[in-house]
């Protein structure tokens, strides 16, 4: 047994649940206790989905317990195929159903004889894998679901688009900026004249999923989710793949050449011509990005050896790490992540970067880690965020997970060129707001703190309050707590009361109500 | 009141949204100041507490996971030996009065035997341990604070009712001393205090001293709440002493100062809404044999406080989905302040706790001259939304995994969560609970235009 306050990332289930209901008309059904079906709150708050999230339980209760879950699950299936007729019902597993061990497969495969759905059991151990590695697994074994079964009735098209094409694998809800990333993603492509073949699972119809293997080649923009999908895709279907995180303005021209290599191999078969993004990668990066013009600017200067921390998934927090010390000349005291499965490629990416890797799912040793190094500026989670508030450093939100004002509503990518801007103003706002703080405390704070009189009500000689009563506006949230004393006053005033009782203040209460 | 003049009840197939009860750890943990929550359970037990209490989580709460892993559940480890360490540890960092184990849904399949080994590490770390199985597999949302009060029925002290009445008449008189206007009220008072009376659900503290208030106003006096405030507080139960809820979801825990404890339990309505606050009191008066003083005439005020709520709501019409036990109280009160309640969706109905709130609700119906809502024990989410869009409410309660998506199907929407932590008890509070039944519906004229639904789903149709 372990001691936990908190977590980076969630249970297996999620991460099925994340990419099942993804996908246009796919039903998740959780063979899972009453309470259970939290993920639903999640995406329609979080995410403020405005449709019912597809996602129903088989509830385990005692007489699942007691009996087994017997028909419970199969009837569950048909009752969701009938109702809602999805094209798939992937049937989900949950801590509970590995503690009970019931043969989930059987039940899947007695009720994909009866329902008009497809239906899988989705194939995540839960105590073997996380959120984001069971979402991976998930999405592959969806995509290989089809693709076989595409392949058998050799209803697959394995020719290759006219023009230059991709798939942008590993988008999907409840990711980080996911939705902004992927317009972007979609812009930098249509600029590259790369049309673009599918986005999964965000969005997509299991029925085109045949038409997967038409890409010229597959991009996956996170490490997390999307890499097995593609290295499938390269094995079965010889299709390459990039996984280079297009975020800071050296990664996205990476990025670029490698897609320049993968589109001319093709591109001079079937265009008879060569494609060279070289133009357009010094134009994005010295015009449309202002990130490059930022850091040369004097308003960087400032940033010059300033101490950082960085923590976060391993997509975000390497690149982000890349960025500050590579783009923009801030000192990297220590560079973390909790994907404890990625360590070792993200030691190679941040070696040499930062003083310090730390790999750790407990955020109390991330917590101490930054308590120690002090540094100027936090860049992490909302768990590091919280963190860099109790201790008072300012904290630029990087990586999942993630709160609701991580899905703002306005344009705010990670990636590609926008992006860069994006992550510049994040960072430089972070460092600028720590330098404000500081230099205000150096000469004493800007407000006239001392001289203000501390107590909110003007004269307070003529109304006494009894301790008890004192003590009641006490547990009122600060915020408030002045005006309440305050109409609480003026209404023993008004009513002549000289000594305000427990009595009088509740009393107070009831008629400033009214 | 027999059992069989309540109205019939549908019972669905249990398919519906609700928190899960481990989720009363979030205001449990700040009820009870000296406590310390380790939640035995798995991952998804903690994604769901990090997750639904939200910030709080940051505070540095006194709850934790005591987090299964493999080897616990394959019995590689031997339990006793892990939660001795990790209490070990909750000591040594917190210095809890008590801990309070929460058995989850694992600890229930594995049958891990918490009950036998509380006792044994409660002697070895000399902190008391409680031990609630408030699991998904058993209970809904606020029933979690339900087990948890029944187990802490066992840790009250004995009641005795000598030492007992000599302390009450101190305390009244130092009350009487302190409190000039209602000086009269305590002479006679005495006399009654020979039973005591004890308020069981956790409310917040300003919430609880206002009832207090309430009763004392009548002459009675409150001698403890379960929970209080410290562990160490807690009331003495014992025969002798009567004890009420204040919440419709604490039916265990009346039960077991019943049969355990030997208490009598006053059946009466919740004090929720100024109607039900009135008959709440009237009915411990009627039990302490007083005469209940000004209490028409002090409805009659707050019902005046109310007067532009009502003006919103009044021929309004509400369904509840059902996640959180409140719902037959906020019915009857909403249909007192006029408005047609079409379903009350219930996870779980105690008929003999919730008899005097039932009957409560039928005579309020009666006097309003409106239909008795549909009630509907463990509900269908799907079918009631499809009811839904037959019978088009003006308001539907629900849980957040509905709300957005009903609101963008055009039909406002309040989250029934924030009953439970709004502060909706009492005559002082009667503004709070049409404050937020009227949110929705006083932003109604503001929405922006032709946007009437809002639905991806609905245009795919199309």
């Amino acid at each position: 047994m372990k001691l936990a306050y908190w977590m980076y990332a969630g249970p297996a289930h999620i991460g099925t649940l994340r990419v099942a209901s993804s996908f246009k008309n796919v039903h998740a059904i959780m063979h899972a206790p009453l309470g259970d079906d939290y993920f639903n709150v999640m995406r329609s708050t979080s995410e403020r989905e405005r449709d019912f999230t597809p996602v129903t339980a088989s509830v385990v209760d005692r007489h699942v317990l007691a009996r087994g879950s017997q028909e419970k699950v199969i009837s569950n299936i048909s009752r969701k195929d009938e109702e809602q007729h999805p094209d798939l019902i992937v049937s989900t597993p949950t801590c509970t159903s590995s503690i009970l061990q019931e043969d989930l497969q059987n039940f899947v495969d007695r009720a994909s004889l009866s329902s008009e759905s497809d239906v899988i059991l989705a194939d995540v151990n839960y105590h073997r894998v996380n959120e984001l590695q069971a979402a991976d697994r998930t999405l592959e074994q969806i995509i290989r679901f089809y693709l076989d079964r595409a392949r058998k009735r050799s209803t697959l098209d394995r020719s290759v688009t006219d023009t230059p094409s991709a798939n942008i694998i590993g988008i999907f809800t409840l990711g980080f900026h996911n939705q902004h990333d992927c317009r972007e993603l979609k812009r930098l492509l249509g600029e590259l004249g790369v049309a673009v073949n599918q986005v999964i699972p965000e969005g997509g119809y299991l029925k085109y999923l045949g038409d997967l293997p038409r890409a010229w080649f597959n991009i996956v923009p996170y490490r997390e989710v999307g890499l097995m999908t593609a290295t499938f895709l390269e094995k079965e279907y010889g299709m390459p793949y990039i996984s280079i995180t297009p975020m800071g303005i050296s990664n996205t021209a990476n990025f670029i050449a490698q897609i320049g290599k993968l589109v001319n191999v093709w591109a001079y078969a079937l265009l008879e011509k060569r494609l060279n993004y070289k133009l357009y990668v010094d134009n994005q990066t010295k015009f449309v990005s202002q990130a490059a013009w930022f850091s040369k600017s004097i308003d960087c200067q400032n940033l010059a050896g300033k101490e950082a921390a960085i923590f976060g998934d391993a997509t975000h927090a390497a690149s982000i790490t890349k960025i500050l010390v590579k783009e923009m000349g801030i000192r990297v005291s220590c560079s973390g992540t909790y994907c404890k499965h990625d360590a070792e490629r993200f030691n190679e990416q941040v070696q040499g970067l930062c003083d310090e890797v730390v790999v750790t799912e407990d955020h109390t040793e991330v917590g101490d880690m930054i308590a120690r190094i002090e540094p100027s500026a936090i860049f992490g989670t909302q768990m590091e965020r919280h963190i860099g508030k109790r201790i008072d450093i300012p904290c630029g939100v990087i990586s999942s997970p993630v709160h609701i004002q991580n899905s703002p509503l306005g344009y705010r990518p990670f990636l590609g060129y926008e992006g860069t801007n994006q992550i510049a103003d994040l960072i430089y706002n972070s460092f600028n707001l720590g330098m404000e703080d500081h230099s205000s405390d150096v000469f004493g704070g800007h407000d006239t703190k001392g001289i203000s009189t501390k107590s909110l009500s003007t004269d307070k000689s003529d109304i006494n309050w009894t301790p008890e009563a004192e003590s009641e506006p006490n547990r009122i949230p600060g915020f408030v707590r002045g005006k309440i004393k305050r109409n609480t006053e003026v209404f023993a005033r008004q009513n002549n009361i000289s000594e305000i009782t427990i009595d009088a203040t509740y009393a107070a209460k009831e008629k400033s109500n009214s | 009141m027999k059992t069989s003049d309540i109205p019939t009840f549908e019972c669905e197939t249990g398919n519906y949204h609700t928190f899960c009860p481990i989720s009363c750890v979030a205001w449990l943990y700040q009820k009870i100041e000296d406590s310390f929550f380790l939640v035995v359970g798995t991952k998804t037990c903690g994604y769901f507490l990090q997750n639904a209490p939200g910030v709080m989580t940051f505070a540095e709460p006194r709850y934790a996971m005591a987090e299964s892993e493999e080897g616990d559940i394959s019995a590689q480890l031997n339990d006793q030996k892990e939660l001795e360490r990790i209490c070990l540890r909750v000591r040594s960092d917190r210095n809890p009065s008590v801990i309070i184990w929460i058995g989850t849904c694992t600890t229930e399949i594995i049958k891990m035997d918490l009950e036998g080994m509380a006792p044994k590490l409660e002697k070895q770390i000399g902190i008391p341990i409680v031990v609630a199985r408030a699991n998904g597999l058993d209970y809904a949302f606020t029933q979690g604070e339900d087990t948890v009060l029944a187990a802490m029925t066992h840790r009250c002290p004995e009641f005795h009712p000598r030492v007992m009445n000599q302390q009450e008449g101190d305390v009244a008189k130092l009350v009487a001393a302190d409190v000039s206007p209602s000086n009269k009220f305590f002479d006679e008072k005495i006399g009654l205090n020979r039973c005591s009376l004890v308020l069981f659900g956790s409310l917040p503290s300003s919430v609880a001293s206002q009832l207090n208030l309430e009763l004392k106003r009548q002459s009675i006096s409150v001698s403890g709440w379960l929970p209080s405030q410290k562990y160490n507080e807690l009331p003495a139960l014992g025969e002798g002493v009567y004890v009420c809820g204040v919440n419709p979801f604490l039916s265990r825990t009346a039960t077991a100062s019943m049969r355990r404890r030997k208490c009598q339990l006053i059946g009466a309505p919740f004090p929720i809404g100024p109607d039900g606050t009135r008959a709440w009191i009237e009915k411990i008066c009627s039990v302490f044999d007083v005469k209940p003083d000004g209490l028409e005439e002090r409805e009659n005020q707050i019902w005046k406080i109310l007067i532009d709520y009502l003006e919103i709501i009044t021929g309004k019409s509400v369904s509840f989905m059902g996640d959180n036990l409140l719902e037959i109280s906020i019915a009857r009160f909403l249909i007192r302040c006029g408005m047609v309640v079409y379903e009350v969706g219930i996870p779980y109905m105690d008929r003999r706790y919730q008899a005097a709130e039932l009957l409560l609700l039928q005579q309020t119906c009666k006097k309003m001259k409106r239909p008795m809502p549909r009630i509907v024990e463990k509900p269908d989410n799907y079918s009631q939304v499809q009811r839904m869009h037959e019978l088009q409410p003006d308001l539907a309660i629900t849980g957040m995994a509905h709300a957005n998506p009903s609101e963008a199907r055009d039909i406002d929407t309040k989250w029934s969560v924030e009953f439970t932590f709004a502060q909706i008890h009492g005559s002082a509070n009667a503004r709070d609970a049409p404050e937020l039944v009227t949110r929705p519906l006083r932003r109604r004229g503001d929405s922006v235009s032709d946007c009437r639904s809002l639905s991806r789903q609905t245009l795919d149709v199309q």
